[in-house]
């Protein structure tokens, strides 16, 4: 068989280096690939029917590439790699492994599995991140149909999906279950539009499932029991169950008789249909255990309240590995010293969902020394946290109720504490009624290593409640101290100065979420001027018009999205962004019930893409053009 | 007639919309219209928010208002009576920015305890010829249910402070916590206060002032 010759590049007038002459270029035989620069032509056959050629300098750099490029990871690294010249482009194409697309419509699942053609897993994100809020209609869109569909013929060896913010259907899961025999990992965050049917396919035909993990979903009750739809013999190569926010009643005999068959489970999360005796059950059947999510934590058939708490404790002691804990929705106070034995190796603490009193957090903290992550409700327990957890990372203080009505002890108290107790905090979430500068400053002085600064104060334009003045100089100091800074949360009175800080010294800064901030236009203008690395930037309520709309035409490009939401935009303001950038998608949407001057635009929502205007936006959606 | 009631570190003006009577969970966004009813649990105007991602509903109002930008809905536009409050208190779409889960789990909470039937304590009055009752739960600190007991006996009660409870005042509210002991109302948090509190008793006179002379 005569292997066709490959042409020759316009490069390769010398003749390759004597050392490279004769490297073998058997192993990239099979593969397709062309050395040259121009046209493609397919590439060799068998070695056995080889006719000695000199491997030209490109085929041998493209080889040494491709084993070099195995081993890159970071898909920011492997994007830069792809723009050094087509051939690296090609390579990088062929060597990448992990697919991420960080909005779903800016490119089409056939563009991206044209690219990139041995793919294993995939991420798709799709509704952005203020859609939580109920600011945007149900049906706006992220449908995660295309993307299964495409994925079913060009990747057949797929072996994770990891999905945020979609719009998932039950015959979506069908597909998935039935296309990728090597499927292993699926982890659904914040997303909804399957049921336990969805479920119980998956449980059913994905016989390698390692890990099931359902995040913040919504997930509607079919009645179809799909724990019992797990293969009900041998063992099950799981390693994760992730179902706390799976409402629904569950076959807790199935999930026993599961966990019993499951060696290698290390993270399992509850939802509350599991009470505290048969959490005990679940326990003791799976001491390796690094993960737990406790169910509700209750025991509503207790004749003594308390009755298991003995058993309960003998059953978490005996995983001697487990460093994290959440759940305790419905938590009972008489089960909570049942914890205190393994709070000493825990490392991630999640309390969030408990109504339990300051005291009971307090009592707890106080065992968590080598505690790194921590999400909590009120912050009475701030004072025992900052004394107690020198190696915090994270934390996330989320208010008492929805409305953030309680009168809680003062907010800045406890932040200042924390600031002094955990200098090695990198991201915080913090809710609260009011705040102070000096609190601030405080946080951004003590912790230089915070990556992300999230305050959220409920109280709308709330000022420093001891000076009276607005908040601009502690987000000021923020930005200026914390150099690591990538994502910022403001809240609170600012006034156009705290945004003047952040164009100065946001840098670094990705992530920006401001709500009924800034006096004028200036606000918007400093920081689409000042931040260079800027790609995500969502807006609520604050006075920004066309001008500062028009201010970041420079950089809109380089941006994953914008949101601006209950601003001063107007139809005419956004319909000259198009004009200007015709590879942007500007979508506004109505807000059907809100009553909104004729000519301010309600939502604006614009993304970059590579496809034009998206052909599935529901009738609320105006895409302009 | 409206005295500040200071607790330790909060700066709260009196509040009496907020101890208005008025039935919704929260989160809820409540019209105009349906604050005046006082009645039904089942306003139609009020939205209930449920698990399910609803579809943005909300008033989001213009304020008319040269400097605002907001669109926050001022609920207490109707009522003559009202202390006006800054818009902090109104409820506006998506805010705070709490995803439904865990608002849900806050509304369900709300709704578990107490059996979902109301906390209503006996309140007695010294000298009063009979008793009252009140709601717990309808009430989300110290100051509102002070208020609200001051104009259901028509008297006021002073200062609270920690070191010397409410001496500047004639009376003093204390309440009978589930241990049995008459407990002055104030020290504890608010939530523990609600759970452990069985009845309150206001009283009057020496016995009261005896209180801060300990």
């Amino acid at each position: 068989m005569r292997k066709e010759r490959t042409e020759i590049s316009q490069d390769d007038d010398r003749s390759p280096p004597a050392d490279l002459r004769g490297t073998d270029s058997a192993e990239s035989s099979n593969k397709t690939r062309n050395c040259s620069g121009v046209g493609s032509v397919s590439g060799s056959t068998g070695p056995s029917s080889m006719e000695f050629q000199a491997p030209c300098p490109d085929q041998v750099l493209e080889n040494v590439l491709e084993n070099v490029l195995q081993f890159l990871s970071s898909r920011r690294d492997r994007n830069a790699a792809s723009l050094v010249c087509k051939s690296w482009l090609r390579v990088e194409a062929l060597t990448r492994s992990d697919l991420y697309i960080g909005n779903c419509y800016s490119v089409s699942p056939r563009r991206a599995m044209n690219r990139f053609s041995g793919v294993r897993s995939v991420s798709i994100k799709g509704r952005p991140r203020f859609a939580d809020f109920n600011l945007m209609p149900i049906d706006w869109g992220a449908h995660f149909a295309p993307w299964v569909t495409a994925m079913a013929s060009a990747y057949p060896w797929l072996e994770k999906v990891y999905l945020k913010r979609m719009s998932i259907t039950d015959d979506d899961l069908a597909l998935l279950a039935e296309s990728f025999p090597s499927f292993k990992e699926l982890v659904i965050v914040c997303c909804d539009g399957f049921s336990t049917s969805g479920l119980a396919l998956i449980a059913s035909d994905c016989r390698q499932l390692k890990v099931l993990d359902l995040i913040e979903s919504e997930v509607t009750d079919d009645d179809v029991d799909w724990i019992a739809c797990f293969p009900e013999s041998g063992a099950t190569c799981l390693e994760s169950l992730i179902f706390d926010c799976v409402e629904c009643p569950i076959n807790f005999d199935a999930l026993e008789s599961l966990v019993a068959r499951s060696p290698s489970l290390k993270k399992l999360r509850l939802n509350c249909y599991v009470s505290i005796g048969q959490l005990c059950r679940l326990i003791v059947r799976a001491p390796q255990l690094t993960h737990l999510g406790t169910g509700s934590y209750s025991s509503p058939d207790d004749i003594v309240p308390g009755e298991h708490a003995s058993d309960l404790q003998s059953a978490l002691a005996s995983c001697k590995s487990l460093v994290c804990l959440s759940g305790f929705k419905e938590m009972l106070p008489d089960y909570l010293p049942a914890i205190y034995p393994v709070c000493a190796n825990l490392t991630s603490l999640n309390f969030s969902y408990a109504n339990i009193h300051a005291d009971q957090i307090i009592s707890v903290i106080f065992h968590c020394h080598k505690l790194q992550v921590l999400d909590s409700i009120r912050d009475e327990g701030l004072q025992a946290v900052a004394s107690t957890c020198k190696d915090l990372r994270e934390l996330r203080v989320f208010p008492l109720d929805a409305r953030g009505d309680t009168e809680g002890p003062v907010s800045d108290v406890g932040l200042q504490a924390i600031s002094e107790g955990c200098r090695k905090l990198r991201s915080i979430l913090y809710f609260c009624q009011h705040m102070t500068n000096e609190a601030v400053i405080a946080m951004s002085t003590n912790c230089p290593d915070l990556e992300v600064f999230r305050l959220c104060i409920i109280t709308l334009h709330s000022p420093d409640h001891v000076t009276g003045k607005p908040m601009d100089e502690g987000f000021g100091a923020i930005v200026m101290n914390c150099k690591k800074l990538t994502r910022l949360a403001v809240s609170g009175l600012l006034t156009d100065r705290a945004f003047g800080y952040i164009g100065k010294y946001g840098k670094l800064l990705r992530t920006l979420s401001v709500a009924f901030a800034g006096d004028s236009d200036m606000g918007l203008k400093y920081v689409l001027e000042g931040c260079p690395r800027l790609q995500k930037l969502e807006i609520r309520d604050s006075p920004f018009g066309d001008a500062a709309l028009h201010s970041g035409l420079h950089h809109y490009y380089n941006m994953r999205f914008l949101w601006m939401s209950s601003c001063r935009l107007s139809p005419k303001g956004c319909q000259e962004i198009v004009r200007a950038l015709p590879r942007l998608v500007v979508e506004v949407i109505k807000d059907e019930v809100a009553e909104c001057p004729d000519n301010t635009v309600n939502i604006l929502y614009m993304y970059r893409s590579l496809e034009g205007p998206r052909n599935d936006a529901p009738k609320i959606v105006t895409i302009l053009q | 007639m409206e005295k500040s009631v200071n607790y330790g570190g909060h700066h709260d003006d009196l509040n009496l919309e907020a101890t208005k009577l008025r039935l919704g969970l929260p989160g809820i966004i409540s019209s105009d219209i349906g604050y005046e009813k006082q009645s039904s649990s089942a306003s139609t105007v009020v939205v209930v928010r449920n698990n399910k991602r609803a579809s943005p509903v909300g008033i989001m109002t213009q304020e008319s208002s040269s400097k605002s930008h907001s669109n926050v809905s001022d609920a207490r536009n109707g009522d003559p009576n009202s202390h006006h409050q800054p818009p902090a208190k109104a409820q506006v779409v998506g805010w705070p920015p709490i995803r439904s889960f865990r608002r849900n789990s806050f509304q369900q909470k709300k709704t578990d305890q107490g059996d979902g039937a109301g906390m209503y304590v006996k309140v007695s009055m010294d000298g009063a010829p009979y008793l009252r009752k009140v709601d717990l739960k309808v009430y989300k600190s110290y100051p509102e249910l002070l208020t609200a007991l001051e104009n259901m006996f028509k008297f006021t009660i002073g200062e609270y402070s920690e070191r010397e409870g409410y001496n500047r005042s004639e009376y003093a509210p204390t309440y009978e916590d589930k241990d049995g002991d008459w407990m002055l109302v104030g020290d504890v948090p608010w939530d523990m206060f609600i759970f452990s509190c069985k009845r309150l008793r206001i009283m009057k006179g020496s016995e009261a002032r005896g209180l801060g002379c300990l």
